[in-house]
């Protein structure tokens, strides 16, 4: 069994890797009942002799001690992560694994890239080596940030780089929340579009999420709830919109409900490698599977049934109708309609009573509405595992490698011309060590030539599905 | 004699697990239809072949267990310990930490090497416990990265070491709509290595005994469990014991080499395909009777028309008239109604098992010329009847049975070739392009071979 390392950087990668954690604990809790410390709790987990002192204590086997998130949290302020360690899950994170600073980015990626990059390169990869070493087998990092702030977007790009050169064999998985349309920070086209360069180069993987879509999905579920049509009821306990605790809803911040939205995408994300199950699916057969060309790497995601995210028992649907949302275009977390855009790749990962057959019946039932690259016109990668999520019986989570995703960068592209052309702002990051003008003209031409290899794949569309001329081969 | 089975990947475990228990359950099974000495030689002789003991006298597996990550593994031994009837060796596993990620490069050059000593020293002990080895049984998927790519890597070993020794790779065919998306790649990669050093290779298709469950079993909800079964009944239909030229209480002691003399006469054509009858759930069972002449009638129309389970067979297809060579290659996109066979095998369980008539079956009409038909044909017997069914018959077939699914896997990945797409994820490991171009040249001569027949 192997581990994974999440590294959550900047406010908003903070605040979603603090729902995370809550709902992982919530889950191995509902799913490990006797307490003993097994391998499906270690690939997140260390089990920690807390009454050791110094670095030691790590217990491998046996009765849950004390359980401590592999994780390395950074922020360059103090209020987010000073929140965590306040909070209710104060004791799951070591706090020998932060990275904090006072001043913060000012939403500059420049400043957390270049400044704090320089500045906590030693200390970045001193936490991330020692995370390492608790890890008997390394697969994985998770990066969680924003990309239109300072510090996910700078400081976070930054450390893709250093894991590349430090952990060369290790998965890059990075979760980025890109900021919508109506984002406050003017200068977030700048941090995402030089944020953008550093995805293409140096993530494996990167699962983009989009506010508004996020947004929009919460306020469906309280529709569903609020409609009172349904009959639905609170459950008493199962993964919740609410961060840490059982608390109601009311008076929660919009953001908390959004976050674990996120929080449960990675949880499904990894449940087939930590579980049980008939066909498993390990986190390196994504990468795999998913990313045809290394610069192809982005996945739109969705999660099915909406109501596994909320604190609500609604009757059971029919098991295809999860099936048939997953490519519905509201529940995917960025805005994209994949039903009308090209696959290159789909996989559903399918959690709980799911069977083969059932999986072989949806994919037979959507596939002649879903239009898939000529080259995979059967580009499917299956997984299905027993454990269903806390308080449901099914969940699905698909991710597709499909031209959909085309728009958001296009758009961001736009945004970032409109500013640029203005030089608005501009002063600020070219008055940093290291950035030039030249910086953003590169991360622009990475962007376009990112667009361009989607939309020469969109021009395969119209073009007939031939089987090409076979090998010749003498009798 | 024995067989060695060793089971790759979480496909091969899943299955292993199954096979073992079909074997052990139908010779274990209360309801043999035959006199209490036939049971009793008929056990003895499944357990040779199959079980070693142990001091308890509880049976242990002849098998290994291979796998890059542990947790099919810890399933597997756990639920056959459960049992409580027979298990798996205490130390017949090796096991990773990090599987193989679908990827057939990384299985093949870089588990396969780093592993070599651990796997083959397990083989090797298990190997030592039999009085006389047969030959292995390797049990793997084409789809994913252990099965595949370390099974071909194993089976090359297993060439090496233990040349005087039969290889049987029990192969699994994935579904046609996908599992693995790199699925027809890990295939092709699979075949070309497994027909360079493989003896025969058994074809198990996930497709037709999926088929087999929904209409033929009726199960609503099919598992990869009940999948698993019905193919564990398959292979078990063909392996268990059958009579020698002795007859009665006199068990054939080399299945596994008898069966490779008469369907693999020559190296070119070594993909062998099963079939079954009758195949339904318990329930039906109680109230269905058969008689040989039915059973025999419908597995001799299965492999004439291809059919892959006994409902919807094609009743038009007909051998042809003449055995002229044809003139010119046989173009694959006209419908190939009749399949023509290199050599047939079947296998016959059950009572009144001596008054079967297999003329069908000796017609050279559904051979090719090379064979005289009397050595194109074989047939196994036993009374002793196979899993509660009072009469079974099973088919191994050389035949041009896998043509179609081979040359679509073959057309696939080389559309999926040609676009270059996910080649950097097997490069990365030492797999090159040229591998590739070699293992299409290969594959595309076999299905020319067998189209021609």
């Amino acid at each position: 069994m192997t581990q994974s390392v999440v590294v959550q950087v900047g406010q908003c990668g903070n605040q979603i890797g603090c729902c995370f954690w809550d709902l992982a604990l919530r889950e191995h809790a509902a799913v490990n009942q006797k307490g003993i410390y097994d391998e499906a709790i270690s690939s997140f987990f260390r089990n920690v002799d807390t009454r050791v002192v110094g670095d030691g204590g790590n217990i491998s086997k046996g009765k849950i001690c004390s359980l401590k998130a592999r994780a390395v949290l950074i922020d360059m302020e103090e209020g987010v992560v000073n929140e965590i360690l306040q909070g209710p899950l104060r004791d799951v994170f070591d706090s020998k694994q932060l990275i904090t600073d006072i001043s913060g980015s000012g939403n500059n990626w420049a400043v957390g890239h270049k400044v704090f990059g320089r500045l906590y390169q030693e200390q970045i990869l001193e936490k991330l080596r020692k995370s390492a070493e608790h890890c008997d087998c390394l697969q994985c990092f998770f990066i969680i940030h924003s990309m239109g702030g300072g510090t996910g977007s700078g400081l976070g790009t930054f450390l893709l780089k250093v894991l590349e050169d430090e952990f060369p064999e290790v998965y890059r998985f990075v979760t980025s929340v890109y900021p919508s349309g109506e984002d406050d920070v003017i200068t977030s086209p700048y941090n995402s579009i030089l944020a953008m360069k550093e995805l293409n180069e140096h993530a494996d993987c990167v699962l983009p999420i989009d506010n508004q879509s996020l947004f929009d999905i919460i306020s469906k579920i309280d529709l569903m709830v609020n409609s009172g049509k349904l009959g639905t009821t609170i459950k008493p306990k199962s993964l919740v919109t609410s961060s840490a605790g059982a608390l109601k809803k009311q008076h929660q911040k919009p953001f908390d409900a959004m976050n674990n939205i996120v929080a449960n995408l990675l949880l499904n994300l990894t449940s087939s490698a930590r579980f049980e199950g008939s066909l498993n699916m390990d986190l390196n057969e994504i990468s795999m599977n998913l990313v045809p060309f290394p610069q192809l790497h982005y996945l739109v995601s969705s999660l099915t049934p909406l109501y596994t995210l909320a604190d609500v028992n609604i009757p059971t649907r029919r098991l295809d109708q999860m099936f048939s949302d997953a490519f519905s275009k509201d529940h995917q977390l960025i805005r994209a309609d994949p039903k009308h855009s090209l696959y290159l790749a789909c996989a559903l990962m399918v959690r709980g009573n799911v069977q083969v057959s059932d999986l072989r019946r949806n994919i037979e039932r959507l596939k002649p509405s879903l239009q898939f690259i000529s080259w995979n016109q059967e580009g499917w990668k299956t997984s299905l595992c027993s454990v269903p999520p806390v308080g449901h019986s099914h969940s699905l989570l698909a991710l597709a490698n499909n031209t959909c995703v085309k728009p958001t960068f296009m758009e961001l592209r736009e945004r970032f011309m409109r500013l640029y052309k203005k030089k608005a702002h501009l002063h600020h990051y070219l008055q940093i060590e290291g950035m030039e003008e030249s910086c953003f003209m590169e991360a622009v031409s990475s962007l376009s030539t990112l667009i361009e290899e989607y939309n020469q794949l969109d021009a395969t569309r119209s073009m007939p599905v031939e089987d090409l001329p076979r090998l010749s081969v003498a009798v | 004699m024995s067989i060695v089975t060793v089971q790759l990947g979480q496909c091969g475990n899943q299955i292993g697990f199954e096979v073992f228990d079909a074997l052990y359950s139908d010779s274990h099974c209360p309801q043999g239809l035959c006199s209490k000495r036939e049971n009793e030689v008929y056990q003895a002789s499944c357990k040779e072949r199959f079980f070693s003991e142990e001091e308890n006298g509880v049976p242990i597996a002849r098998a290994v267990l291979v796998d890059m990550e542990p947790k099919v593994i810890n399933q597997t031994l756990s639920k056959a310990a459960q049992s409580g009837r027979w298990k798996y060796g205490q130390h017949s596993c090796f096991c990773q930490k990090q599987g193989s990620g679908n990827n057939w490069a990384y299985g093949y050059s870089v588990h396969g090497p780093r592993h070599e000593e651990s796997i083959m020293n397990l083989i090797q002990k298990e190997v030592e416990k039999c009085d006389c080895l047969s030959g292995f049984f390797i049990i793997m998927s084409m789809a994913g990265g252990t099965g595949s790519g370390l099974g071909a890597f194993v089976t090359q070993n297993l060439q090496d070491h233990y040349s005087n020794s039969l290889k049987m790779n029990q192969i699994i065919w994935p579904y046609g709509t996908g599992e693995v998306i790199v699925q027809n790649y890990n295939s092709i990669l699979t075949l070309s290595h497994l027909y360079r050093s493989s003896d025969a290779l058994l074809v198990h298709e996930n497709d037709a005994v999926h088929k087999i469950c929904a209409k033929l079993m009726n199960i609503k909800q099919i598992s990869f469990s009940d999948i698993n079964q019905v193919l564990a009944h398959q292979l078990g239909s063909v392996f268990q014991p059958t009579y020698s030229m002795e007859g009665s209480y006199h068990y054939r002691r080399n299945p596994l080499g008898e069966l490779m003399e008469n369907l693999v006469p020559h190296p070119e054509f070594k993909m062998l395909g099963i079939r079954n009858i009758p195949q339904m759930s318990e329930n039906s069972l109680a109230y269905s009777t058969f008689t040989w002449a039915g059973l025999l009638k419908h597995l001799r129309q299965m492999l004439i028309s291809n059919s892959k389970m006994e409902e919807g067979i094609d009743w038009q297809v007909r051998p042809p008239l003449s055995r002229l060579p044809t003139l010119g290659k046989v173009s694959l996109n006209r419908e190939l109604h009749f399949n023509t066979s290199i050599a047939n095998l079947v296998i016959l369980r059950g009572k009144d098992v001596h008054s079967a008539d297999l003329g069908g079956f000796k017609d050279p009409a559904l051979y090719t010329s090379w064979l005289a038909p009397v050595n194109a044909f074989n047939v196994w017997k036993t009374q002793r009847a196979f899993s509660k069914y009072e009469k079974s018959a099973a088919l191994v077939s050389n035949s041009q049975f896998l043509l179609k699914p081979l040359d679509t896997i073959v057309g696939k990945a080389w559309n999926m070739f040609a676009s270059k797409a996910y080649i950097h994820q097997y490069t990365k490991f030492g797999i090159e392009e040229e591998d590739f171009l070699d293992s299409f040249t290969l594959l595309e001569q076999v299905v020319a071979s067998y189209c021609n027949l």
